[in-house]
């Protein structure tokens, strides 16, 4: 898995060279709190437009910004996650530009004193992607252009926390990217900080792109916009990889990247120039006099220290260390912090970890993705943690054949009910009275003389194809264990 | 007319009111038949509320009826800038863009005055986003002086000024942002005072320069200042940069100024002061020194920067400010070529007049990338120098004083052609918006000009939260002399009742 440095980098299709892409990435987030950064209307996704608004974030004359205190724990909470480093003192500055989505005509952020510097994300390779700064900021509303020829504005959005946080030009790949991504937004959603839902925009990606020759200087970036999946980051990277390789190769002067940015546009798979350097805006930043600096003393960060829960890659290790588990079930466990504490409550009623890791990463996992079925994430599931406990004990004890434990399942997500009570009335009890069983493996065994030669002559694995009709037979109620046990017991004994 | 003039103070009209002697409905009456009788000339009130005044006062009698205790201005009417928000009053701001403009909500300045029992009767005239010394930057008329109406009466809180001296009420309410209180109180002969930045919410107070703003009272007395400040004054959760202090107390003691060191500082009595000014001054301080405070000289040696690093300060800030009129949400809009950016320019075109047009590009130019250093910036260091110099000079002195104003009134039309010109009335009031510092301008002298007799205002400055000695040091003066009970000769217009 692990990339040598020769293996770095994008090779021309063309003239077989390679170029090293350089890749930054600017997140803005969502945080997830009760109420707006600056004024007390309701932080929340979906409501009709317009309806959760106030004087300040309508921008009124006269009304005035108040810092949510929510909003700043959790930034901070996001800044000790990432191992940063937050400033003592901060400041909050103003970014001029006239939009119809702005209520003031500036949007209140922090420019050249952001409240947190450095940290990072190791990514699963080992490779270490660096962020230069993480700063907290309002969102801005919501224009909606598809009305003709009128624009609706939205002001629901104007004034959501939002931190953005910009990464060292640390990446090489697209792949590194989203890898990038990825972890980020494992990590915020651990804190607690933030959805991270990019389908509800509470995720939101921008690109820095270059590409150079290896051992020569960086060159020319290019910022990517209206990037709105993971998918599409990494779509538009690797579109804009090729993209700047061709214009270089090509030798053409006039084709060569400028500072500019770019919109991605998804359906066609390109980039197009929206803005060149020279149209940039001058923004006007200067300190908000509407707001004193924020100071954040060190019990404040204690405090949200102590409030941290355990991160990803710690509780990874201790699944593997701990449980037993492979890395890769860890993984899939710890992916998102809902279903890994739903895993851990699972182990501690039941003290059977890998059965545990097994059931809720193959089963679980795939109904959750079944559309079929009312629940898609852990947060709805219509059971609790405790029903599975016991679902384990009942395959476990044998009363329930594994396979059965599969349909009480299913069931459980499609009503709710406690799997003994399911398991009675689908009839799943496994059937361990042999006299039943002896009945269906004798039918089984009529007419199967080839298979008791075979096992006859030592070659018991052959019994195995008989196990299926009996299990067929019994409705799956049978314990294919014992089953296997008769049928050897019979041929053995002879007609 | 007899029964509506003369207005007793704020302080004893709600003395009476809880006394039973008099209601606040009678109280609003009288008021408006003042204003009916003399704002045809004065042009103070850009908007009145009589409906709705008229229905507060009833409420405030039926409370008192009713034994519910009375508020500290239960019964007082009193007058609002255009620029304060009163949630369903107008607040055009002396603007076309803000022309009918309603604000959805009410000033915390505001409401701590309803709480009181106060009646506003409605908003006063202005310049234009309080961006002027005159008043002839509003785009509803002139307010004119009562002294004089063929002079201005300052600005930028023309109409309060003028409300007060004139009788037609006797409390009213400005902003101050580098003069525009302190300066119409000169001009007009009675009291205004701009508190320490950060003792009065400025939530609901319409945002010209937000680091400098600063909601201040005008009175006929400084107890009456006293008494509006302890209603209005301290922290408001809705507006961070307020001081985490309560309401402010008065200080009762007002025997004489023994043991006060009182600084002069050089650069306020210039050269340039005419021979009339200089006598009055003269006397002001041989009052003080009479009333057993220690005059010493002090020098405040940046004082000649403080009009240049206003005018960038300031029009940064408002550059921004105003931003948001951009014809999105409220107030006027021209369509202009179609598009959203020709839609911002024209509506801004049409709904702002030239000063503030020309204080926001100033303010945009001084942010700009390139110039940002040598304008925002260097106005940033420069005002720290000039809030030390008054650090230095309160290491040896308890007050400041010295003019208000180099001149008294001027004429309407004087300085309109010359914008410095009109920039350099605010030379002796900027530096303490700057530095944050409360101040008061109080009447202490006149002089004759013309054939007017004109008043003229000293101010008294204190160090950063020093308002309560700043209120009682020109509480002791004002005892101590007679030129805040002069009053303008103004001829009721004929209508007014009998």
């Amino acid at each position: 898995m692990s990339t040598t440095t020769q293996e770095v980098g994008f090779v021309s299709p063309k003239t077989g060279a390679r170029w090293i892409p350089v890749i930054g990435l600017e997140v803005h987030c969502q945080l997830k709190t009760w109420t707006k950064l600056f004024c007390g209307c309701r932080n929340e996704f979906g409501a009709p437009p317009n309806s959760l608004t106030c004087p300040v974030c309508t921008a009124q004359p006269g009304a005035l910004p108040v810092l949510n205190r929510e909003a700043l724990d959790l930034a901070l909470r996001t800044a000790i996650a990432l191992g940063a480093e937050v400033a003592p003192r901060s400041k909050f500055d103003r970014k001029n530009y006239f939009y119809c989505d702005l209520p003031k005509g500036y949007q209140i952020s922090q420019y050249d004193q952001p409240y947190c510097k450095g940290g990072g994300i190791t990514l699963a390779s080992g490779k270490r992607v660096r962020l230069t700064r993480i700063h907290l900021e309002e969102d801005a509303g919501k224009a909606i252009h598809d009305r003709g020829t009128t624009t609706l504005v939205d002001l629901n959005r104007a004034g959501v926390p939002l931190i953005e946080s910009v990464s060292e030009a640390d990446m090489q790949s697209s792949q590194e990217a989203g890898e990038y991504l990825d972890a980020l937004k494992e990590l915020l959603q651990y804190v607690g900080a933030s959805d991270c839902d990019m389908e509800k925009g509470s995720l939101r990606c921008d690109v820095n792109i270059s590409v150079h020759p290896p051992d020569e200087p960086w060159r020319t970036k290019v910022e990517l916009k209206n990037l709105n999946s993971f998918k599409n980051v990494q779509a538009a990277i690797e579109f804009e990889i090729r993209r700047q390789v061709e214009a270089y190769e090509s030798g053409d002067a006039a084709q060569r990247p400028v500072q500019e940015t770019r919109l991605f546009d998804a359906v066609a798979g390109v980039t197009r120039s929206m803005r060149r350097k020279e149209d940039a805006h001058d923004y006007r930043y200067f300190p908000e006099p509407d707001l004193p600096p924020i100071t954040i003393a060190s019990e404040m960060l204690e405090r949200q220290r102590a409030l941290l829960p355990e991160l990803p890659a710690a509780r990874r290790e201790r699944y593997q260390k701990s449980f037993g588990l492979s890395a890769y079930d860890a993984g899939v466990l710890t992916a998102d912090r809902a279903l890994a504490d739903f895993f851990e409550t699972v182990v501690r009623l039941s003290s059977k970890p890998k059965e545990a890791a097994n059931l809720i990463t193959n089963q679980l996992l795939r109904n959750l993705k079944d559309p079929e079925l009312p629940a898609s994430s852990i947060d709805e599931l219509p059971f609790r943690a405790h029903d599975i406990a016991v679902l384990i004990q009942l395959i476990e004890s044998g009363a329930i054949s594994g396979q059965a434990g599969g349909k009480v399942l299913r069931a459980m997500f499609q009503t709710g009910q406690s799997p003994k009570d399911l398991v009675a009335s689908l009839g799943l009890e496994q059937v361990n009275d042999s006299a039943a069983l002896e009945g269906w493996c004798r039918e089984a065994l009529v007419g199967k003389d080839k298979i008791i030669a075979d096992v006859k002559a030592g070659k018991t694995k052959a019994v195995g194809a008989l196990v299926g009709p009996v299990m067929k037979a019994s409705k799956g109620s049978a314990n294919p264990q014992v089953v296997q046990e008769i049928l050897l017991r019979l041929i053995s004994e002879g007609p | 007319m007899s029964r509506a003039l003369p207005i007793q103070d704020a302080c004893a009209q709600a003395a009476a009111f809880r006394r039973g002697e008099s209601s606040a409905e009678q109280n609003v009456r009288d008021a408006f038949d003042r204003i009916d009788a003399l704002d045809g000339s004065l042009n103070a009130f850009a908007v009145l509320e009589r409906e709705r005044a008229l229905a507060l006062a009833a409420a405030i009698d039926r409370d008192r009826a009713n034994g519910i205790a009375a508020g500290a201005l239960a019964g007082v009417p009193v007058a609002l800038k255009a620029n304060m928000c009163w949630e369903g009053v107008e607040a055009h701001c002396g603007s076309r863009i803000l022309a009918g403009y309603r604000p959805p909500y009410t000033a915390t300045f505001v409401r701590r005055l309803l709480d009181a029992g106060a009646i506003p009767l409605g908003m006063t005239n202005m310049d234009e986003f309080a961006m002027g010394s005159s008043g002839e930057n509003s785009a509803f008329g002139i307010a004119r002086n009562p002294w004089d109406k063929s002079r201005t009466p300052g600005g930028s809180s023309s109409g309060s000024a003028a409300a007060v001296a004139s009788g037609m009420v006797a409390l009213a309410l400005g902003s101050d942002t580098g003069g525009s209180v302190r300066q119409p109180a000169a001009f007009c002969g009675i009291a205004g005072f701009k508190p320490t930045y950060g003792r009065v919410s400025r939530y609901g107070l319409i945002a010209f320069g937000s680091s400098l703003d600063q909601v201040s009272p005008f009175a006929r007395s400084v107890r009456d200042i006293e008494l509006a400040m302890h209603v209005i004054s301290g922290v408001d959760s809705f507006d961070s940069t307020t001081a985490q202090l309560p309401p402010l107390e008065a200080d009762p003691s007002d025997a004489d100024l023994k043991g006060l060191r009182i600084g002069l500082p050089r650069e306020y009595f210039p050269n340039g002061l005419s021979d009339s000014v200089r006598a009055v001054l003269e006397a002001a301080k041989q009052k003080l020194a009479a009333l057993g405070a220690e005059l010493v000289e002090v020098s405040l040696p940046h004082t000649p920067y403080a009009i240049p690093t206003y005018y960038v300060v300031a029009t940064a800030e408002a550059s921004s400010n105003l931003a948001r009129y951009d014809g999105i949400r409220y107030g006027k809009r021209v369509e202009g070529d179609g598009t959203l950016q020709g839609m911002f320019a024209a509506t801004r075109a049409a709904g702002f007049g030239a000063e503030v047009q020309r204080r926001i590009l100033l303010g945009t130019y001084v942010l700009s990338s390139g110039y940002y250093d040598a304008w925002y910036n260097r106005a940033l260091r420069v005002r720290r120098l000039l809030r030390q110099d008054f650090d230095l000079a309160f290491e040896k002195v308890d007050l400041i004083v010295g003019p208000t104003t180099p001149t008294p009134a001027f004429r309407i039309g004087e300085k309109t052609s010359d914008p410095v010109a009109m920039y350099l009335s605010d030379v002796m009031t900027a530096p303490t918006s700057l530095a944050g510092l409360p101040g008061i301008s109080i009447p202490c002298g006149f002089v004759e000009e013309s054939g007017a007799s004109l008043p003229l205002g000293m101010q008294i400055i204190g160090p950063a939260l020093g308002d309560t000695r700043v209120l009682r040091a020109a509480r002791v003066f004002e005892a101590a002399t007679d030129h805040h009970a002069r009053r303008p000769d103004l001829k009721p217009l004929e209508h007014a009742r009998a």
